[in-house]
């Protein structure tokens, strides 16, 4: 099987790490990643700071970059639920609004062969036992949108769960947001770091090594937050996690 | 503290003493869990709740799209079964329609059913101003208005008090307003109970005049619905010998059969009863039963403008049961009077801007208010997209420009710009990996330094993903 890796812009600049690690995960399940290198970004910041039509040359882009692979996957929920959620959005205002039909078109085409990580190897591979090890004692956030707009559900606890060595243990308050909210952070610092800090009180709670996730934009708010309390705690996203083997173990 | 919220700072302004008051967080933290788990388990008891939801979703939206219609019927429903209907386009206009009729009747006071719509024109602070009282009685609006406070929550307006504080407003104010509190009064819930009962019960039988708001108009028949949990209600809508109800042009239903909807989503979600323990249901005026005089004020202001947005109406599907203030993250930490308005919490950052437009910088703030986690939308019981309302205001406060909105619309376009540009992107990304050693933790200037205050920086990789690809993969 041949897919595309979305690496989305977060990850293409600030952490690669959880892009390659994507990419050697899947390869390690027998799938050929591709890296088209015309992508950028999903265009999410700007669409909710409240500039949608800024927005409809980027999903113009994703559409063409993306043209031709049957499974578009990435290692972002939230990325994932811009496209499903608020592309046929973006859609269906810019032709009402006269300004053509390119960005539906890109929409109803991107829309139902784009997966977020998790969905991807439980959905399409039907895989839950990756042949990860991870020796460690670990937490899970459910970030919102994976959570709420595109309903994972158990998937990353289930893929958690299978791997060797690995001592998943509950998150209290999981399902509450960790206060990233994308510009929300920069709009609200105030409330969002109150909410940061619940979290990650919750998180230090369980006595985890890490704190994982399935998106690296609210684990780069609460990792920031670790690293200005010396927190004995890291973040890690899930597709890092998957990706360590005995042979290769998570540096 | 004043009654009103007029000049009130901007969310953030205001959410950052909110989030400094340690009490007041732990009293929201407190209250808002323990309503939102009982509420989560209250839902789970009707298997068919998620069909409930959607017909809710289903009769507001059909009533709204044809309105003028069910208000003419309902209006002429109310007339012919004895009542007066008066129709107020503004705050302005319904308070002095409601001051006019009480001073008809010669009276200076009147007893207050609790009524987010009377809150929304700010009538008790109208009527002061023309030398009427007007007492609440809902248990909460009592402690608001006693302790010159304002409301901090649709369903329980006094959730930013403890016992505490409630038993010391009592002993110092009650006596100001009627029969003072009994000496030497604790703060065990039944006895606060018991003071404001009695307190309650002297204005309750001496008051001639009754204002109430509604949680339902029933098109069909011309009756009116209030669903509460005191019996303070029934008392001022019964007792008094006129009753004036102030209603938001929104509430009507069509038929009775829809309020069976309603009855059983409302209460659930609010205080995750199964049934609320009180139903009053009037129509116009029945012979030596009740007021003998009834007046209806239907209420627009704001309200026909947001039924013009295509994506901002599903907020007048609202039923002021709260349930999004209470699983809200960003509500849990600011409180809510941060929202400057009656309506506070993720219903309150989509509607208040809607009813008062976004001129002031409060009101514009107001969008931006929230982290778009979704978790009001889950809950609503009358499935308002949220967070789509919300995103969608942001888009007319940024499109308009305004303090802040014009400097991030530039750094928005060149970012667009250069995220339509892959190798632009690659380069200004490359730049950024071979300067990291330079990065600080902490920076200066807008939007940077409030994102540092309280977190380092992302360290940024040695070189971006794109690169990686490039030396691995091709």
């Amino acid at each position: 099987m041949r897919v595309a890796l979305f690496a989305t812009c977060v990850n293409d600049a600030v952490h690669p790490a959880t892009a390659v690690a994507t990419v050697r995960l899947l390869e390690r399940l027998g799938v050929t990643v591709d890296f088209p290198a015309a992508q950028t970004c999903c265009g999410q910041p700007q669409y909710n700071t409240g500039y949608r039509r800024e927005t409809e040359p980027l999903v113009r882009r994703m559409a063409r970059a993306f043209e031709g692979y049957d499974h578009v996957v990435t290692p972002s929920g939230s990325c994932v639920a811009m496209v499903r959620d608020n592309y046929p959005r973006i859609g269906r205002k810019a032709q009402a609004e006269g300004r053509g039909d390119a960005p539906a078109e890109a929409a109803s085409s991107l829309v139902p062969r784009t997966y977020e990580l998790t969905e991807f190897l439980v959905d399409v591979l039907e895989v839950t036992d990756v042949g990860a090890y991870f020796p460690h004692r670990v937490t899970y956030h459910p970030s919102c949108h994976g959570l709420r707009v595109l309903g994972l559900g158990e998937r990353p606890r289930r893929l958690l769960e299978a791997v060797k060595g690995l001592e998943l243990v509950e998150l209290p308050g999981a399902e509450e947001c960790c206060g990233f909210g994308g510009t929300f952070a920069v709009k609200n610092p105030d409330v969002s770091a109150a909410m940061g800090a619940d979290k990650l009180r919750n998180s230090l709670s369980t006595g985890a090594e890490f704190l994982c996730g399935a998106d690296n934009s609210c684990l780069m708010h609460l990792g920031g937050m670790l690293r200005r309390q010396d927190a004995p705690q890291r973040v890690l996203h899930l597709a890092e996690i998957l990706a360590s083997t005995e042979e290769e173990p998570f540096a | 503290m004043s009654g009103t919220f007029v000049g009130m700072p901007a969310f953030p302004k205001a959410a950052h003493d909110a989030v400094r008051d340690t009490t007041l967080r732990a009293n929201l933290r407190h209250a808002t869990h323990t309503i939102r788990d009982k509420r989560a388990v209250a839902v789970a008891e009707l298997a068919d709740w998620a069909a409930l939801r959607e017909a809710g979703r289903q009769i507001k939206d059909r009533t709204l799209h044809h309105l003028d219609a069910y208000l003419v019927q309902l209006e002429e429903a109310v007339t012919a079964a004895g009542g007066t209907v008066h129709w107020a386009s503004d705050a302005a206009e319904a308070n002095r329609i409601v001051a006019d009729l009480v001073k008809a009747t010669g009276e200076t006071e009147v007893v207050k059913v609790k009524s987010m719509a009377t809150q929304e024109i700010g009538l008790n602070e109208a009527l002061e101003a023309e030398g009427i009282r007007a007492y609440e009685t809902d248990l909460a609006e009592l402690i608001v208005q006693l302790g010159e406070d304002r409301p901090s929550h649709i369903l329980v307006p006094a959730i930013h008090r403890n016992r505490g504080e409630i038993r010391d407003i009592f002993a110092s104010e009650m006596g100001e307003w009627g029969r003072p509190a009994p000496d030497g009064l604790t703060d065990r819930p039944a006895e606060l109970a018991e003071a404001a009962r009695l307190h309650l019960r002297e204005k309750f039988l001496r008051a001639k005049v009754g204002v109430s708001g509604a949680n339902f108009m029933v098109a069909e028949t011309g009756t009116l619905v209030v669903v509460e949990s005191e019996g303070n209600g029934r008392m001022c809508l019964t007792l008094p010998e006129t009753l004036i109800s102030v209603v938001g042009i929104e509430k009507v239903v069509p038929t009775w059969r829809d309020l069976e909807v309603f009855l059983q989503t409302l209460p659930r979600s609010s205080t995750a009863e199964r049934m609320n323990p009180y139903t009053s249901m009037w129509t116009g005026t029945t012979d030596a039963d009740g007021p003998t005089a009834f007046h209806l004020v239907l209420l627009d202001n704001g309200r026909t403008d947001t039924l013009a947005d295509e994506v901002g109406r599903q907020a007048l599907r609202c039923i002021r049961c709260s349930a999004c203030l209470n699983v809200c993250p960003v509500y849990e930490r600011a409180g809510g009077h941060a929202y400057g308005s009656v309506y506070p919490g993720p219903i309150g950052a989509i509607l208040t801007p809607q009813l008062r437009g976004t001129r002031s910088e409060l009101d514009a703030s107001l969008p931006y208010a929230s982290s778009l986690c979704g978790a009001c939308y889950d809950v609503c019981p009358v499935a308002i997209d949220i967070p789509e309302v919300l995103v969608h205001l942001r888009e007319k406060v940024a499109e308009r420009g305004g303090p802040g909105h014009r400097l991030e619309k530039a750094a928005v376009k060149a970012a667009a710009w250069v995220l339509d540009h892959p190798a632009a992107l690659a380069a200004g990304e490359r730049l950024a990996s071979r300067t990291r050693a330079l990065h600080p933790k902490r920076l200066p200037g807008p939007g940077a330094s409030q994102w540092t205050e309280s977190r380092d920086l992302p360290e940024m990789p040695a070189e971006p993903f794109r690169d990686w690809w490039k030396r691995n993969r091709t």
